[in-house]
């Protein structure tokens, strides 16, 4: 999946870092230089899970104009709605097509709009 | 006009070989529908005569037009945003002027395919107008098939991810088996019917706004003319009509004319009966 990913955003120009589950992420933000614009952020993850991750980001001033994706199964409407209560800005539930993606990123202002047309 | 057994695995063969997409024999209708614009702009006459040549004579790049073509246009939600971006903004503020008396605004969804066109434009027409006022979305298409689907109101994961913000998929749809199904209180202000835009319109009340978009593309300017000259008799005097961003009613028909709506085009009829006198027509 984080491959997959790699190549949607990678093709709209962006530079890719990875981690593995939340910790791992806050730990790799901590020794940046600069915030990244977009974090795409499972659900699903050992040690610190992604709701748990969009809330320690919520709370960190130093990510405050990072944009929050989930990426994930879960599907459940109430899921959806904790995760944009806890922060998230938006949300793409797997299955998703390339399309979908860069769809969600223009909405965001992250690419501009018709990138995929 | 149908697509010949012949015709239809050659496509289908090259769009799985280059896509990995299958398209099951019963999808003939999708891609005549797909590629006519495609043979139009290549010259040909019909799709038939198009994918002729090209089984005759290969060509890469043509090739590449028919896979795009049936792969990369699914339908996304509020799609091309200015659209629905220059109803909330400027439309809906206009007719919450001139309809006052009536309270209620009534679009036309010409071609609303699987259905995210009218489901995107009812959820702007809630959250753009005033509490009290009704709105009623009319969606027709041509494939009986498609107006189905639209109306049963489901859709699959994949079709939510596209161009649908997530806050609206929680507000307006509900969870439904592997999909999602549009929240009644969305779906009541939608109605479906199908509709060949070719033929003579069954009657209608009149619109205050039509959306007509990537329509007139599929069509040679003679159709194009009596399309727009059947669509204008129901679109009210002061009312708007939508095109793809790739059409035009200039140089078609000159009962209409361009205005800038936000940042994208609409047109309206020409010799504009003041606005006021049509509240209840």
């Amino acid at each position: 999946m984080r491959l997959i990913l790699r190549r949607i955003v990678g093709q709209c120009g962006f530079e890719v870092l990875e981690a593995g589950d939340g910790r791992a992420a806050l730990d790799l933000l901590g020794g940046l230089d600069t915030v990244p614009q977009l974090a795409l952020v499972d659900w699903n993850m050992p040690n610190m899970d992604g709701l748990e991750f969009v809330a320690a980001a919520r709370e960190d001033a130093r990510l405050r104009d990072m944009t929050l994706v989930m990426v994930t199964t879960e599907s459940e409407q109430s899921q959806i709605v904790r995760a944009l209560a806890a922060g998230a800005h938006e949300y793409v539930i797997k299955p998703f097509t390339a399309e979908a993606m860069i769809d969600k990123l223009a909405l965001l202002g992250l690419v501009p709009t018709g990138a995929n047309t | 006009m149908s697509l010949s057994a012949s015709d239809f695995a050659f496509v289908a063969g090259l769009v799985r070989r280059e896509s990995a997409i299958v398209l099951a024999p019963g999808k003939e209708y999708l891609v005549e529908a797909r590629l006519l614009p495609v043979a139009r702009q290549a010259g040909a006459g019909s799709v038939a005569d198009y994918l002729g040549t090209l089984q005759r004579r290969p060509d890469p790049a043509a090739h590449r037009s028919v896979v795009d073509a049936l792969t990369t246009n699914e339908t996304s939600w509020f799609r091309d945003r200015e659209p629905f971006s220059a109803l909330t903004d400027v439309v809906v503020p206009h007719l919450v002027g001139t309809r006052a008396a009536a309270r209620s605004v009534r679009v036309w969804s010409a071609a609303c395919s699987s259905g995210q066109e009218p489901y995107s434009l009812a959820i702007t027409l809630q959250q753009a107008l005033p509490a009290g006022w009704r709105y009623q979305i009319h969606a027709t298409d041509i494939s009986t098939e498609m107006i189905k689907r639209a109306s049963a109101g489901e859709f699959s994961q994949v079709e939510v991810n596209r161009g649908l913000p997530v806050q609206l998929l929680v507000n307006h749809f509900t969870r439904s088996g592997t999909g999602w199904k549009v929240a009644p209180a969305l779906r009541e202000n939608v109605t479906f019917q199908q509709l060949n835009l070719t033929a003579p319109l069954p009657a209608l009340a009149s619109f205050d706004v039509i959306f007509l978009r990537n329509v007139l593309i599929y069509f040679d300017v003679e159709t194009k003319r009596s399309v727009l000259r059947n669509i204008c008799k129901l679109l009210r005097p002061d009312g708007w009509l939508f095109l793809g961003a790739a059409e035009t009613t200039i140089g078609v028909d000159e009962g209409f004319e361009r205005v800038a709506v936000g940042r994208t085009s609409a047109y309206r009829p020409r010799a504009t009966v003041p606005a006021g006198t049509l509240g209840k027509g």
